[in-house]
């Protein structure tokens, strides 16, 4: 008797449970745009927060609220925009595919150490303490905060101690440009192939005498490029990004010490090359 | 058993008590540097906006001259600590490790280095407003190492009132000897600064905390100390960090400072003696702030100094002055080896925030190998914050920044206790200092994203 009191009970309260949940999800049901979702699966999915939105969920909200163009997610790039455009039936917005590139060239054999760091390694540690270890304040300290932020998988420390970017696999999110205490990383729209690698605001032999390949400001440079090109301002060479169409390797040819530099693609191709073969090899060997 | 009551010590809570080296200099008093020649003053020496230069390439400066105003409400003026030329005004090394945009001038040999209108200056009869502004054009920050301007610490926001006044003597970083010197030797100039002081804030009583390993200059401030005035002179133990203000005002009036509030809020300003000291001597002479006392000290250095330089002096300079440096000196630090700043060019400045210059030899500086928490607590033990300086340090280790605001990053004072206890070697402070530099960007750009 007992036993079938409590079967009887329960039995009611389940089926009174379930009369009031599906009650209650014919009534409190959230309307919500089917096309969010779609969208979110056609992004690509890294939640890395390049587009300005935290997460990809959120810009896909945004697309379908049509507040942004499907163009602002660096990730995706133009293919993406292009099929999440046509699947919305909105223009896909200006696509550029931005790359970080560097903007230094200091390997350890060029622009000497004069201090020994010996703490925490990591470069926006040793930045604080009096702005590093390197004869240069504003060049690369080559302990790899940007490698460690990269979520692509895009960069590698070399073995000169600069960081090298694989353009493929570069999205633009700017993930290392944040991550850079010296403001060395920026992001270039790829087409772009005259690059200053060079930060420092040093002028003439006192910019040299802290690094062989710095800008020293003597602006033959701008004085080579067609005119307007190239503004010299504080002692470097600034490349105007609306006169891009004007480029020409011209302006490289006099450089004294190479410090501006004619750029396809891929940002000191053999030195890429030739540690990125060592590195598949070492890992390729870790396997066998 | 009066006697008993004065040589009772106050103190805050947790702290570490490590040897306080101050033999080196202690017995040395204050001695005037030679001028030299050259002299490189950064726009930029103190917390705040730059300061915008008011002198020309090539233009002859006055001692005491001011050759730069404060850009902003935080910022600090600046003047020639020599009378000679402006030879350039251009990026130069900056202790903080950039190349800041300084004034340098070349001394006139000739000169006889007098101070431009030296005068007293009758101080009663100026309202706190005059004083204030005096003040704040008389370039004065905290000497202390942070290199707050003074002014914007006396410029008491709406509906707070400073009830009392702090002098900062405790110096409780190892090696220095500057505020030490300064009370023994200069004790007039800091009863007079806290005169205008409490005059400028209304203050009603003033305290001056000084450590008992300087019991000598607690006795000579309580014998001197004027019967009209209403300041008390409190011992305090030795205990790093004792000087840091939060906890100055913990072992005093036994009031915490809340999270993320300045010292105000417990209707308190604090200052270190030198400043107070510089603000007397302001009024005494007329002197803005163009030399400070600075410790030259360390087993690095051939004869270690209590030095009175002007501001701008370079260290290679003081080097030379001192004798040079020893062999096997392996770090040069400006200010105490707890939160000094480590050098990495001879090339830089004498900064009016620099308390003293610290050599060290290969001995003191050994490269310790990291190994992991052992949660032994030691740190939690030292933090004077209160924090949790073990889980902090694994929260930074694995770069979880964001969990870490939640657990007070931001209340670190960055004074290194739990570095110096921990028994792994694990360096905290310099992974909290690069969680706070980020999480301040961070918000910086979430301020901007807003607005």
């Amino acid at each position: 008797m007992d036993v079938a009191t409590a079967i009887g009970f329960i039995a009611a309260l389940s089926v009174f449970l379930a009369i009031s949940l599906a009650i209650a999800n014919s009534k409190l049901k959230v309307q919500e745009d089917p096309r969010i979702g779609r969208v979110e699966e056609m992004l690509p999915g890294a939640n890395c927060g390049a587009c300005g939105f935290p997460g990809c969920r959120a810009f896909a909200e945004n697309v379908v609220a049509g507040k942004v163009l499907p163009g602002q997610c660096p990730v995706g790039g133009p293919e993406t925009a292009r099929i999440v455009a046509e699947y919305l039936g909105v223009d896909a917005g200006q696509t550029v595919k931005k790359v970080a590139r560097l903007l230094c060239a200091g390997s350890r054999d060029v622009a000497p150490q004069i201090a020994e760091y010996d703490g925490y390694p990591s470069c926006r540690a040793a930045a604080a303490v009096t702005g590093g270890f390197k004869g240069c304040v504003y060049g690369c300290l080559g302990l790899g905060d940007c490698v460690e932020s990269c979520t692509f998988d895009a960069m590698f420390m070399a073995p000169n101690g600069l960081p090298m970017i694989d353009v493929e696999k570069c999205t633009g999110c700017g993930d290392c440009v944040r991550a850079c205490p010296k403001g060395i990383l920026e992001l270039y729209p790829i087409s772009q192939h005259l690059i200053v690698q060079c930060k420092s605001l040093l002028a003439g032999d006192e910019a040299l005498a802290v690094c062989e390949v710095a800008c020293t400001g003597c602006g033959i440079c701008a004085a080579d490029a067609p005119e307007g090109l190239i503004l010299m301002k504080n002692n470097l060479p600034i490349v105007q990004q609306d006169k891009l169409n004007l480029e020409t390797e011209l302006a490289t040819l006099r450089c004294p010490t190479g410090a501006i530099t004619w750029v396809d693609g891929q940002q000191f191709p053999e030195w890429f090359q030739q540690w990125k073969t060592e590195k598949q090899e070492a890992k390729t060997s870790r396997v066998v | 058993m009066e006697l008993l009551l004065q040589r009772e010590k106050k103190t805050f809570k947790h702290g570490i008590h490590p040897d306080d080296y101050k033999h080196f200099t202690r017995h040395l008093s204050i001695e005037r540097m030679p001028f030299v020649d050259e002299y490189v003053l950064p726009l930029s020496q103190h917390a705040g906006a730059p300061s915008r230069p008011l002198v020309k390439l090539g233009e002859r400066v006055y001692r005491g001259q001011l050759i730069a105003e404060p850009a902003a409400f935080v910022s600090a003026a600046l003047h020639a600590p020599v009378t000679g030329v402006v030879k350039a005004i251009e990026p130069r090394e900056h202790p903080g490790g950039r190349m800041v945009e300084a004034i340098v001038i070349e001394r006139d040999p000739y000169s006889p280095q007098t101070l431009v209108n030296e005068h007293p200056i009758d101080w009663e009869s100026l309202s706190p407003a005059e004083l204030l502004e005096m003040i704040r054009l008389g370039g004065f920050v905290g000497l202390g190492g942070a290199a707050f301007p003074t002014h914007v610490k006396y410029a008491v926001p709406e509906g707070k009132h400073a009830r009392f006044f702090f002098v900062n003597a405790a110096e409780c970083e190892p090696f220095l000897t500057t505020d030490y010197r300064i009370m023994l030797e200069r004790y007039p100039d800091i009863f007079l600064g806290i005169r205008v002081i409490l005059k400028i804030l209304g203050s009603e009583k003033a305290f001056i905390g000084v450590e008992d390993n300087k019991w000598d200059a607690i006795e000579l401030l309580r014998e001197q100390l004027p019967s009209d005035l209403p300041c008390e002179v409190i011992p305090l133990e030795t205990k790093y960090p004792q000087g840091a203000e939060k906890m100055l005002i913990e072992a005093v009036l036994h009031r915490e400072v809340p999270s993320g509030r300045l010292p105000i809020d417990v209707e308190v300003v604090v200052n270190n003696v030198g400043t107070v000291a510089s603000i007397g001597q302001m009024f005494k002479y007329n002197q803005p702030l163009i030399e400070r006392v600075v410790t030259v000290t360390g087993p690095g250095i051939q004869r270690p100094a209590n030095l009175l330089v002007p501001i701008g002096t370079r260290l290679t300079d003081v080097i030379a002055y001192c004798g040079g440096m020893k062999e096997n000196v392996r770090q040069v630090l400006f200010g105490g080896p707890m939160m000094g700043m480590p050098q990495r060019s001879l090339e830089v400045p004498i900064l009016k925030g620099t308390s003293g210059v610290l050599f060290l030899t290969e001995y003191e500086v050994v490269p310790r190998q990291e190994y992991p928490c052992i949660h032994c607590m030691k740190c939690v033990d030292a933090c004077p914050m209160y924090l949790n300086p073990s889980l902090l340090g694994m929260l930074a280790r694995v770069r979880r920044y964001d969990d870490m605001l939640e657990h007070y990053i931001m209340d670190c004072i960055e004074c290194g206790s739990c570095s110096y206890v921990c028994p792994s070697n694990i360096p905290l402070v310099q992974r909290f200092r690069v969680a706070k530099a980020l999480l301040r960007e961070k918000m910086a750009r979430e301020k901007a994203a807003k607005a």
